[in-house]
């Protein structure tokens, strides 16, 4: 059955604080979810009180301050600090709860009160705000994306009318930080066969590339009642996505395709 | 302790072989037509609140509602069936449970039918 309480070793405590340095003026508290597994520890919360004024506008600026300047053993991932990476996603939030989106285009200034951070949701956790992505990676694998063609390749290019091309739009956006997929319920009960909305994503894209001659196999790939139909709509995808793409949609078109060929 | 490569366990045993489409087209075939098929009953229903047994059973046997009843109970059980599937598929991941879960459902689904269908045959036909 699926397990509504955390294991006993998964309960999260209470951590340290750290104070911001005297004459700080603008505080704002920072709540990090910490876990390193080498000490056989519990998980736990540090707060961190960061001064805004000494800090840049985005949550990422904040972990990288931290970092920098108040605990050197803080884990994340982070590269391009301007949302094309895909790297810095984070479960972040205030103090009720939070949503997936990416540190590094998250202003602080939009979250009233304290901050929380956590790790992307329903994924091992490798150590603080670090996921293990390894099984999102191999269900990346499996889809096999990259164009599929037989017809030999003409020269220069293959070609595709801007009518065509316009069909990617909303999906060659997507970065593949797995927001979407960590908020979807069916993805969390069901992760290890269904392929979850970042997934579908990137599989509709080559389903609705012109160029590509493998749709006919990609659509019987996902006929399944795991790897496709765990999703029932519910659409935290769409909604968390800090791409303002619709996975959500791209599945549904993926089930019409599947429909038609009936 | 395991070696296999996350690849090995992400393609696990490959496609289901009920397929995906199948299950999920009927689910909404029988959903549009309990669509009318309830409205009717509910209405029907309403309009016998006070009924005595006799008036019900000459009911049930009047000119096409037997028919209407017998395709109602199979779009309940089928739809039924079909989105109680659903929910085992979701939640009961013991092996074991999950297919104790999804034979008792399908059995269960078929009998109820047959039974409602085989009542309602008595009550048409004044058995
Ligand atoms: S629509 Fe819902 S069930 Fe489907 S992938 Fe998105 S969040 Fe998950
Ligand atoms: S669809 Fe959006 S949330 Fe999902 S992986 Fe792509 S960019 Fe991230
Ligand atoms: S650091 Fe690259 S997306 Fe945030």
């Amino acid at each position: 059955m699926v397990e509504f309480m955390l294991p006993a070793n998964s309960k999260i405590t209470k951590g340290k604080t750290v104070r911001a340095p005297a004459g700080a003026t603008r505080i704002k508290n920072f709540k990090v979810y910490r876990f390193d597994p080498d000490s056989g520890e519990n998980p736990r919360w540090d707060i961190f009180e960061v001064d805004l004024d000494t800090c840049g506008p985005m949550v990422l600026d904040a972990l990288l301050k931290i970092k920098n300047e108040m605990d050197s053993t803080l884990a994340f991932r982070r590269s391009c600090r301007e949302g094309v990476c895909g790297s810095c996603a984070f479960n972040i939030g205030d103090s009720v709860g939070g949503t997936n989106t990416l540190a590094c285009t998250k202003p602080i200034d939009d979250i009233k009160g304290d901050i929380t951070i956590s790790p992307l949701p329903h994924l091992p956790v490798i150590k603080d705000l670090v996921a293990d992505l390894s099984v999102p990676y191999a269900q990346y694998t499996s889809i096999e994306p990259w164009l599929q063609a037989d017809t030999p390749p003409p020269p220069g290019e293959r070609l595709q009318s801007p009518e065509e091309r316009e069909k990617l739009d909303g999906l060659w956006e997507c970065i593949l930080c797995f927001c979407c997929q960590t908020s979807c319920p069916s993805y969390w009960w069901n992760g290890d066969r269904y392929l979850g909305a970042a997934i579908l994503l990137q599989s509709y894209r080559w389903i609705a590339d012109s160029r590509d001659e493998a749709t006919g196999k990609r659509l019987d790939d996902l006929d399944d009642p795991f790897k496709l139909y765990r999703c029932h709509t519910i659409m935290n995808c769409t909604s968390t996505c800090p791409k303002g793409l619709n996975p959500g949609k791209a599945i549904g078109e993926i089930k019409t395709a599947l429909i038609k060929r009936r | 302790m395991e070696f296999r490569s996350t690849l090995r366990k992400v393609r696990g045993r490959g496609l289901s072989t009920e397929g995906g489409v199948g299950h999920w087209w009927a689910e909404r075939i029988t959903a549009i037509a309990l669509v009318p098929l309830t409205l009717w009953f509910v209405v029907s229903a309403i309009s016998m609140v006070d009924a005595d047994h006799a008036t019900f059973s000459h009911w049930v046997g009047a000119e096409g509602n037997p028919v209407l009843l017998i395709l109602l109970t199979i779009a309940v059980y089928q739809h039924g069936h079909l989105a109680l599937q659903v929910i085992i598929e979701d939640y009961i991941h013991h092996e074991a449970a999950h297919f104790t879960a999804l034979i008792a459902v399908k059995l269960g689904a078929f009998f109820l039918a047959v039974f409602t269908i085989f009542s309602i045959a008595k009550l048409a036909f004044g058995g």
